[in-house]
């Protein structure tokens, strides 16, 4: 029965990406602390409560040499039903304060001035993160800079949706705050530490949810920086050199893609689908569901239901060629 | 001390063997008697039990290894949106009330309930929803969905049930299902309110009331309360897809958390629907096999009262992640937090109950302490996520499945299962095979354990619930293996347990009036009942009517 208990140790242990007990910013440590005490708690009453029942069940077991007489009748005892009720409700209010401290200090702090702000935006079945202050738009790889003491720069994020609730969950970084239609909500998260975060959507949000995933690029200042100013240009356009690329180009923008997708500086400003102006970039297509490279990019092209079925982009019919061509200029895409 | 209930055990006789039985599925059609009703309500909870298990089965074996592609991502979303939609309004709720129809009215010494008919009428209409929302799976083809069971999640989180997305008529037919399960819901409740409020034998004040009607009435009057408004939501829904109004259609200003707050207000005390007659069941079983009365009555009365108030005001625990601000989480956080308080108070009654006591571990009293250990684990996973903090973590993980089926599984399902073992003999005149009995115990509880203790484990380590596959590379995949591995361990014990109650039927030993020396009138009556259940109005001077008869020198009307 208390297999629970060693159960917590191993997974603090366990080899994962997205294990809540390896937190690595301030909003997943306070949470992480506040889980140690709720847990320390809950455990010691599980013991105190589980070993008397244990305890009871055998030394009032029935024994064959009992007698045939029926026991105390006891009917019960105001001053036992007293004690009962007021030590569960001192420890009630122990844990009510201590999780109102750490709700407050998550929720409640003011916004500092000198943050990083994105705008999060979730689609069926994929993220769009727009930075309103460096004219960036991009989707699905969250690029962050990290934030010490010494030199804080959280990161707040606006979340909405375009369609359906999502929510978003990177288990390291922050609890999760649910992203839904015609609402607002805001969430901060600050990693002292340069990595790759993982996470997914965690609101059940359609029949690609599984595959909604998170990825959240935390980077030095100077990692960051470069990578932001390479963001704010617009798409390579100049192919010379290159010319599958540059028919590849021309099979783009002759397409149904531009309806869906933007490509920065060009006719492509669909709003629908990702923007692709540095798709080369990106270590993952399909909302991180595959690695980002040619061939992968080719089949996602020919037919994204092979490796997302219920994905919303259509499989486009084109042939071979074109599907070569367009490859060609994707990747082409710095 | 006169003790009349003697009189009703000495002239209820045996049902009358009259001349030609009439056609026996002409008698079940057109009863309305709370027995058979009872028994089809349990009939056909069983049957979706069946259905709900081999749904989850089919998950269980997607999810084994990472990446699996035994079925599809629309075949398992409408699993898992089937599964939760039977499990609560197919199996959880009619079985509940089939033990509550046949059990309320003899224990409380009436012939019947209040509306025999609404009762009738009530099964029916659950029984007709129940078929309906299966119906889908082949009726369900419109224009865009060809066949398809509903996808969109047992709480069908607005928008994505607006038309827009979610074509087709999938949705009409959860939608109308569940609407409908809603008013035979309500219909019950409206009859077991007023059956015990109304309908007590002689001497059956409130206070001399078993537990288990009291805990039925506060159950059914949360029924009311909570159900209400789910069958509300219901047709606003059915308004906003087909005559384009408004409430829950973001894209025209509607409010995807208004169905949030419409659902869990019913969601949340539905838990406790469902859990209450759970308690109701331990409550009868441990005292009889701890041969000792219930310790604190009154506090059990007023904690079952109090755990329906409370209850309806902890919904939004459900919505820690929806960004309610700190004001409101912290709010729902104590509320939620004090409801352990008098689960609690339960607990260390049932403990003080065996303390003392001569514990007989008969398989309804093995049951029982499964739930009881299940249960405290339970309240305790429960109060980690009612940490609302935590709660952003844990929530939507499977963590919370392994929650909330620890409720579900652990504690409502080990209860029935005590409650089948318990009553069978009354309703059948034959005892269960204590054999088979605990094969089906030891079984079901390593299944239980391998598959819910194990389950805690991936939530823990960022896994959401309703993915249909993941990656190799999150740390998810053997713990996944192992939770599908217990699952082949239930459905062993549950062989076992439907083999039992066949074989019991046929070959099981006599029962008699009151197998296991219980206290409570429904062992006064012959098993089975007469179809009258007490020839004479019984007339009771205490709680325990019958161990007042069989303890003359002692009666328990001495100490009330």
């Amino acid at each position: 029965m208390a297999f629970l208990a060693p159960l917590f140790a191993v997974t603090a242990l366990a080899q994962s990406p997205t294990n809540i007990f390896a937190p690595a910013a301030t909003p997943a440590h306070s949470i992480f602390g506040l889980s140690m005490l709720v847990l320390s708690v809950t455990f010691g009453i599980f013991l105190v409560v589980g070993g008397l029942l244990l305890y009871a069940l055998i030394r009032y077991r029935h024994r064959p040499t009992d007698s045939d007489h029926e026991p105390a009748q006891i009917y019960g005892s105001n001053q036992i039903e007293l004690s009962w009720t007021v030590i569960p409700i001192l420890i009630v209010v122990m844990l009510f304060l201590t999780t109102t401290r750490v709700i407050l200090r998550t929720e409640a702090i003011p916004k500092p001035d000198n943050t990083m702000d994105v705008t999060v935006i979730g689609h069926q079945f994929w993220w769009e993160y727009r930075y309103p202050k460096l004219g960036i738009v991009t989707a699905n790889e969250l690029h962050i800079p990290t934030s010490d003491k010494a030199n804080p720069k959280p990161t707040y994020l606006t979340m909405s949706s375009a369609d359906v609730s999502h929510s978003f969950w990177v288990p390291r970084l922050a609890g999760k705050m649910d992203v839904i239609p015609n609402r607002v909500n805001t969430m901060w998260i600050d990693p002292p530490d340069a990595g790759l975060y993982l996470g997914q959507c965690a609101q059940y949000c359609g029949t690609q949810h599984a595959k909604m995933l998170l990825r959240v690029y935390a980077q030095s200042p100077e990692d960051f920086a470069a990578w932001a100013s390479q963001q704010q240009k617009p798409a390579q356009q100049d192919f010379t050199g290159n010319p599958t690329a540059a028919a590849g180009q021309t099979v783009f923008m002759h397409n149904a893609c531009i309806n869906c997708h933007t490509v920065k500086g060009t006719v492509a400003t669909g709003r629908f689908g990702p923007d692709l102006t540095h798709l080369a970039i990106r270590d993952t297509i399909a909302a991180g569901a595959v690695q980002n490279n040619p061939e992968n990019l080719r089949r996602w092209i020919d037919d994204p239901n092979t490796m997302k079925p219920g994905s919303l982009m259509p499989a486009m019919h084109l042939n071979d060629h074109d599907l070569d061509l367009i490859t060609a200029y994707l990747t082409q895409l710095h | 001390m006169a003790t009349p209930v003697l009189e009703a055990i000495d002239q209820t006789q045996a049902p009358p063997q009259g001349p030609p039985r009439p056609n026996v599925i002409y008698t079940w059609l057109t009863t309305v008697d709370h027995k058979k009703i009872g028994l089809m309500y349990i009939a056909y909870a069983l049957v979706f039990l069946l259905v709900g298990g081999v749904e989850a089965i089919l998950m269980r074996i997607q999810l084994a290894v990472p990446n699996n592609h035994f079925i599809s991502p629309q075949v398992f979303n409408q699993l898992f949106t089937m599964h939760g939609t039977t499990m609560v309004f197919f199996v959880g709720m009619p079985i509940l009330f089939g033990f509550g129809n046949y059990l309320v009215p003899l224990m409380i010494g009436a012939r019947d309930m209040a509306f025999p008919r609404l009762n009738a009428f009530s099964f029916w209409v659950s029984a007709f929803a129940g078929l309906l929302l299966y119906f889908s799976y082949f009726g369900a083809s419109g224009l865009y969905a060809a066949g398809s069971a509903p996808d969109v999640g047992w709480f069908a989180y607005a928008p994505l049930t607006a038309k827009v997305f979610s074509p087709g008529h999938s949705t009409d037919y959860w939608t109308l299902a569940v609407f409908l399960s809603g008013v035979g819901s309500i219909g019950t409740a409206l009859n077991i309110v007023t059956t015990i409020l109304c309908m007590r034998c002689k001497g059956m004040k409130m206070s001399r009331m078993p537990l288990l009607p009291w805990l039925y009435l506060v159950m059914a009057s949360l029924v009311f309360v909570a159900v209400s408004p789910l069958t509300a939501a219901q047709i606003m829904l059915t308004l906003d897809r087909y005559i384009g109004s408004h409430f829950f259609d973001t894209q025209a200003g509607g409010s995807a958390v208004l169905w949030m707050h419409f659902f869990w207000i019913f969601g949340h005390p539905e838990v406790y629907v469902l859990v209450l007659p759970a308690f109701a069941f331990v409550n009868e079983i441990v005292p009889v096999f701890s041969r000792k009365a219930m310790f604190g009555y009154p506090a059990m009365v007023a904690a079952s009262v109090s755990i329906g108030f409370i209850s309806l005001s902890v919904w939004a625990h459900h919505m820690f992640t929806v960004g309610l601000g700190a004001a409101g989480n912290t709010f729902f956080v104590f509320a939620t937090m004090v409801i352990s308080v008098p689960t609690g108070i339960k607990i260390f009654n049932w403990l003080a109950t065996i303390w003392g006591g001569k514990v007989i571990f008969a398989t309804p009293m093995m049951f029982c302490v499964g739930f009881l250990f299940q249960f405290l684990i339970a309240g305790l996973t429960g109060i980690m996520l009612s940490a609302a903090p935590f709660d952003w973590q844990l929530g939507n993980s499977y963590f919370v499945v392994a929650h909330f089926h620890y409720v579900l599984v652990g504690s409502i399902l080990f209860a029935i299962f005590g409650a089948f073992y318990y009553w069978y003999p009354k309703v059948t005149g034959k005892m269960m095979s204590e054999t088979l009995g605990k094969w089906h115990f030891w079984l079901f509880l390593i299944g239980f354990h391998l598959t819910f203790d194990f389950m805690h484990v991936p939530g823990l380590l960022g896994m959401p619930r309703r993915i249909y596959t993941y990656e190799a590379g999150r740390g998810w995949g053997g713990w996944n293996l192992i939770v599908g591995i217990g699952a082949i361990f239930q459905v062993a014990g549950l062989l076992f347990f439907v083999y039992n109650l066949v074989r019991s039927y046929y070959r099981g030993k006599e029962a008699g009036h009151d197998p296991w020396d219980a206290w409570t009138l429904e062992w006064a009556v012959p098993s089975p009942p007469p179809v009258y259940n007490f020839a004479i109005e019984p007339t009771v001077n205490s709680r325990r009517p019958l161990w007042d008869l069989k303890h003359p020198e002692d009666p328990d009307s001495d100490y009330e």
